[in-house]
């Protein structure tokens, strides 16, 4: 901590998160700008409507009218990727926003007011962590059957400490800097302070540690589509995708299967890496 | 603070988030819409006697508080209550399906242990070219789910190459290796990636310490000083994991066993869930969180016996 004198410049988020160039963050920087504008743009990039089902054609292999082939329903895979790339970052949007947006209020308000509040938060923090998010999941999709909204919330609850236990720290020790006093000097009230000040300044590192969430929780969302849960039956969607070609693969036909599992790992390994690598930076920053 | 005291404190704090988690997964069922009778009969008929035998176990018609204790006494004596689907105790569906499941978690810890710290060893040590490609490679391992893991596994392995078996879990001690082998290797991708990064950036740390530089400088052989200084002064860092990874590989093996149909724990969760038959998944949540907790109590408790640098509590108390 070198700059404790004054009030920290205050420069718009992205702006802070400099770059040098990483040949493999760049190009993972490209993937997931790629990967958001597919799913944006989806309607009209898919060639077919996703569940427009040709049985006499099933399993067919690449030809001109369906690039990647077709799965074992007739289905065009291509179709089925780019549609199914909406509900598969959809999903993991939703964890990150909730947790998020819950995990920083929580967090600063730990770090913020400390004493009996912060040992409660700290104590519910520590139950939490004892759920593994996928276990989370899937207990509240035993409850209310198929529908994204339930698992998005679990997840997001699993999600939220991980944010929280971050914001709180960060809060501490923003806490301790001279600017803060010099606001409560000039008369502003702590929660003035702490929104308008000491959350713009730890927004970088939490939205580092929120793009690293959403490769994670797309696992987990995955995960549990791959076991049938969670999305329904006839949505296009990567993990549903990978169980429904597991049987083609057992038959020999992978193409169906294989595809939307490229399609995650591209996608968490290309979300996990811009995050780290956004991470890397603010902690160089701030050192 | 002495040991004991230390000791008797997080058992106790274990103790109350284990009753609290116990708690949370006891109240689920009354998140769900309808009466809980109704939602633990969900698609089965309702014939007076379903009903009566599911109040029999739940006690339904007394108060929450009366219901929650009585099924966690049960459950501390091991009885998880009878499972609705089979009509048979939940205890002994567990107990027939814990060999494969047990076999499966042993085999993905040991692969995890054995190749996540060697890969940070050698990351560490050696740099450069090597140090990068372990980098990238741990980087797409963390990334790849575990089903992903195993349908390309199966795809290639069984149904390509038939080097293995794409399903079951078969019988007898070398059998179930073999049927194994794939699944564990999947459940153990994501955690061995994990591991060799947090290894790798524990001996980087360890190389800069002073000691380090002094123990090289007094001539100590390389080896001995990567193996005696560095790396053991990591393995800290990789204790303190213990409590999840253990749960982590748990609650994967509902992705890998379903996907290859290797009838343990795990598979029963996911077709417990389908069916809604509430109490297994209860049991195996319990289970799940339980061992976690566990795991991490003893690494607490083990952690300042290994490292003497950490003194008692500071865990605990930071987080």
């Amino acid at each position: 901590m070198t700059t404790t004198t004054a009030a920290p410049p205050r420069r718009p988020v992205l702006a802070r998160i400099r770059t040098t160039s990483s040949p493999l963050y760049l190009l993972c920087l490209g993937l997931v700008t790629v990967i958001v504008l597919v799913a944006l743009l989806a309607p009209w990039l898919a060639p077919h409507p996703p569940n427009a089902v040709d049985l006499g054609n099933a399993l067919a292999g690449p030809s001109g009218d369906h690039p990647f082939g077709v799965d074992a329903s007739g289905r065009d895979t291509l179709s089925r990727l780019v549609i199914g790339a909406r509900t598969s970052l959809l999903g993991p949007l939703g964890v990150v926003v909730f947790s998020t947006v819950a995990g920083v209020a929580v967090g600063a308000t730990a770090g913020w007011r400390g004493g009996w509040l912060d040992s409660l938060l700290s104590r519910s923090s520590e139950l939490v962590f004892a759920f593994p998010g996928l276990l989370l999941a899937i207990l509240i999709v035993s409850i209310y059957g198929d529908g994204l909204t339930a698992p998005v919330v679990a997840l997001g609850v699993a999600y939220l400490p991980y944010v929280s236990r971050l914001t709180r720290s960060l809060v501490l020790a923003e806490r301790e800097r001279l600017y803060i006093e010099a606001y409560r000097v000039q008369g502003h009230s702590s929660l003035q302070i702490c929104l308008r000040h000491v959350i713009p300044n730890i927004a970088p590192v939490v939205l580092a540690q929120s793009t690293i969430n959403f490769g994670y929780a797309l696992i987990d969302l995955a995960g549990l589509s791959f076991l049938g849960l969670g999305v329904p039956p006839l949505t296009p969607d990567w993990g549903r995708m990978v169980f429904d070609g597991e049987s083609a693969i057992q038959s020999g036909y992978p193409l169906s299967a294989i595809l939307p599992c490229v399609a995650i790992v591209l996608t968490v390994v290309a979300f996990n890496v811009v995050g780290e690598h956004w991470a890397d930076q603010v902690a160089r920053r701030d050192r | 603070m002495s040991f004991l005291r230390f000791a008797v404190r997080r058992l106790a704090e274990m103790a109350a988030t284990l009753l609290a988690a116990s708690f949370v997964i006891f109240g689920a069922m009354y998140l769900a819409p309808g009466n809980p009778a109704s939602f633990l009969l969900s698609g089965r008929s309702a014939t007076p006697e379903a009903i009566k035998a599911i109040d029999d176990q739940y006690h339904l018609n007394d108060p929450f508080a009366v219901q929650y204790l009585r099924w966690l006494g049960n459950v501390l004596h091991g009885d998880f209550g009878r499972s609705i689907e089979y009509r048979t105790s939940v205890s002994s569906l567990l107990v027939a399906r814990l060999p494969s499941t047990l076999l499966l978690v042993a085999m993905a810890l040991v692969l995890v242990l054995v190749v996540g710290l060697a890969l940070g060893w050698i990351s560490s040590v050696r740099g450069g070219a090597t140090d990068s490609t372990v980098l990238v490679a741990t980087a797409f391992a963390v990334g790849t789910p575990s089903f992903v893991a195993a349908v390309l596994l199966q795809g290639l392995f069984s149904v390509r190459l038939h080097w293995f078996p794409s399903s079951g879990s078969g019988t007898g001690f070398v059998q179930m290796l073999w049927h194994l082998t794939l699944p564990a290797v999947a459940l153990a991708l994501y955690l061995i990636g994990m591991l060799a990064r947090v290894t790798r950036s524990a001996m980087l740390e360890a190389m800069g310490h002073e000691h380090v530089t002094v123990a090289r400088s007094r001539g100590v052989p390389e080896n001995r000083v990567i193996r005696r200084h560095v790396f053991r002064n990591s393995l800290g860092t990789v204790l303190t994991m213990g409590g999840l990874i253990v749960s982590t590989l748990l609650i994967c093996t509902v992705l890998v066993e379903s996907a290859f149909s290797v009838n343990g724990i795990g598979q029963l969760l996911d077709l417990s869930t389908t069916t809604k038959d509430f109490p297994v998944v209860q049991a195996i949540s319990l289970i799940i969180v339980g061992l976690f907790m566990t795991v991490n109590l003893v690494v607490d408790l083990l952690h300042p016996l290994v490292d003497p640098r950490v003194t008692l509590g500071t865990r605990g108390s930071a987080t």
